[in-house]
């Protein structure tokens, strides 16, 4: 099983309770998260990559239990081995482009060097295409090179599956088209689980072997009680 | 007049000290009160902000309370280390930590809590720890506001006066700093000694001003917009 996921978490929030339990297992490489905005699929994505905290449940992925209430196993964010790519990228704003990708390959307390040091660094900068911005900050990329960026610096690490937020929200529709396609060669050739969290009906057509429905919090059996509920 | 160059080099040493505790001591905890969730965390934050609201010869006679020989803390210097702190330069810094604190502590927490929570979350996942988080990420991100806290922690400090003589006093080319000179010149009617003083404090604190100035807008990294 590669995605074996069971989360429960009660959120309180100024006097909302939002409830959410998350429960799906699935052998697809590439498996979406479909729902409206709030119905807890960022929620269900951190805590997948451990940087929120479930109340209780279980999180296995490829063969890996990273967070299991029951046996009190809870592996830190560090040691999950996850590729995240976050919604609006996340790029450090005070990093080039190569520093950001080289970050996690440097531990420690310091940034990593301006200049060109490690060669796996240097192949996913060819390989998406940044030669030529390698030294820009983020705030002077493109949407499609911020995307690339965030992409190549999760990739850098070899994680054991890639999680992404939205990523293409925040890019207009032709651009968005094309990378929809890298993206998807990309995920074959690599052959890596890819968890993709969208509420774009073109995401779930082109880059999903299975969907997971999310509904206020829940997964919803019937994908057309989960349209009907998108609908009304 | 060559005592006031004395006082000078006091001042300047003890403002310098007391920014650089501050420098470690604010920006921590002003770092601990901008993540941590905890309950208490605004009335602690109205504690550590209480010296910049409290008169400074109120602090003073805390700090005598606190660290005085009689003090739980005096006494124990005294008792396993033999360390006096009254009247002595050591006691001046202290002094001036204590009432510069705020002035780093809020706004390390301020710069702080600019900095999004999501880009120490990505440093987590890409393997990094939390000590590395701060340093590659938290701190240069919020250096900006830092680096304000501490030039008004390092004026403030400069000019500090009602707490250092309490826990200080006066002693010339020990403990009188500046501001206490000018006071005491003033009180002798030494005209001339305090002219010279309040023209050598006026200097120091436009030169400390341009080179604030200097220092700010270099040396920080652009934010993405």
């Amino acid at each position: 099983m590669i995605w074996d996921i069971d989360l429960h978490r009660v959120l309180l929030h100024e006097g909302s309770r939002f409830e959410l339990a998350v429960r799906f297992a699935s052998d697809a490489p590439r498996l979406v998260l479909y729902g409206p905005s709030g119905s807890g699929k960022t929620q269900t994505l951190k805590m997948i990559a451990g940087i929120a905290r479930p109340d209780s449940g279980r999180v296995a992925v490829a063969g890996r239990t990273l967070f299991d209430s029951v046996a009190g196993a809870r592996l830190p964010p560090q040691a999950r081995r996850l590729g995240c790519v976050f919604q609006d990228y996340a790029l450090f704003p005070h990093l080039s482009v190569r520093q950001n990708i080289a970050f996690g390959r440097r531990r420690g307390l310091l940034n990593p060097s301006a200049a060109p040091r490690d060669e796996a660094v240097e192949r996913w900068i060819a390989a998406f295409h940044l030669e030529a911005v390698s030294a820009h900050l983020p705030h002077q990329l493109s949407g499609g090179q911020r995307q690339r960026t965030a992409l190549a610096r999760a990739l850098v690490n070899a994680p054991s599956a890639l999680l992404l937020d939205e990523p293409f929200a925040a890019l207009d529709k032709s651009l968005r088209q094309r990378l929809r396609d890298e993206l998807k060669d990309l995920q074959a050739q690599l052959r890596l689980p890819m968890l993709l969290i969208t509420h774009d009906d073109d995401d779930l057509r082109l880059l999903s072997d299975q969907v997971v429905h999310l509904q206020a919090g829940k997964v919803v059996q019937d994908p057309a009680t989960a349209e009907a509920a998108l609908v009304g | 007049m060559e005592g006031a160059w004395v006082a000078l080099a006091l001042t300047l040493k003890v403002a310098l000290w007391a920014t650089a505790l501050n420098g470690v001591l604010g920006v921590a905890i002003g770092y601990a009160m901008a993540r941590w969730r905890f309950p208490g965390r605004e009335l602690l934050d109205a504690v550590f902000t209480l010296p910049m609201v409290m008169p400074p010869t109120v602090l003073g006679y805390y700090l005598l309370v606190l660290i005085g020989s009689h003090g739980p803390i005096g006494a124990w210097l005294i008792q396993h280390l033999g360390i006096r702190l009254i009247f002595t330069w050591q006691g001046a810094v202290i002094a001036a930590t204590v009432v510069a604190f705020p002035l780093v502590f809020k706004g390390a927490r301020a710069a702080f809590e600019t900095v999004d929570a999501q880009l120490e979350q990505a440093a987590r996942t890409l393997g990094i720890h939390e000590l590395g988080v701060f340093f590659r990420v938290s701190l240069p991100l919020a250096w900006r506001g830092i680096l304000a806290g501490l030039l008004l922690a390092f004026a403030r400090a400069l000019g500090e006066f009602g707490a250092t003589l309490m826990v200080a006093g006066s002693i010339p080319g020990r403990t009188q700093t500046l501001s206490i000179a000018v006071y005491e010149a003033v009180q002798a009617g030494q005209d001339d000694v305090a002219n010279f003083l309040v023209g050598l404090t006026s200097i120091t604190c436009i030169a400390v001003l341009l080179s604030a100035g200097r220092l700010v807008p270099g040396r920080v990294a652009p934010r993405d917009a």
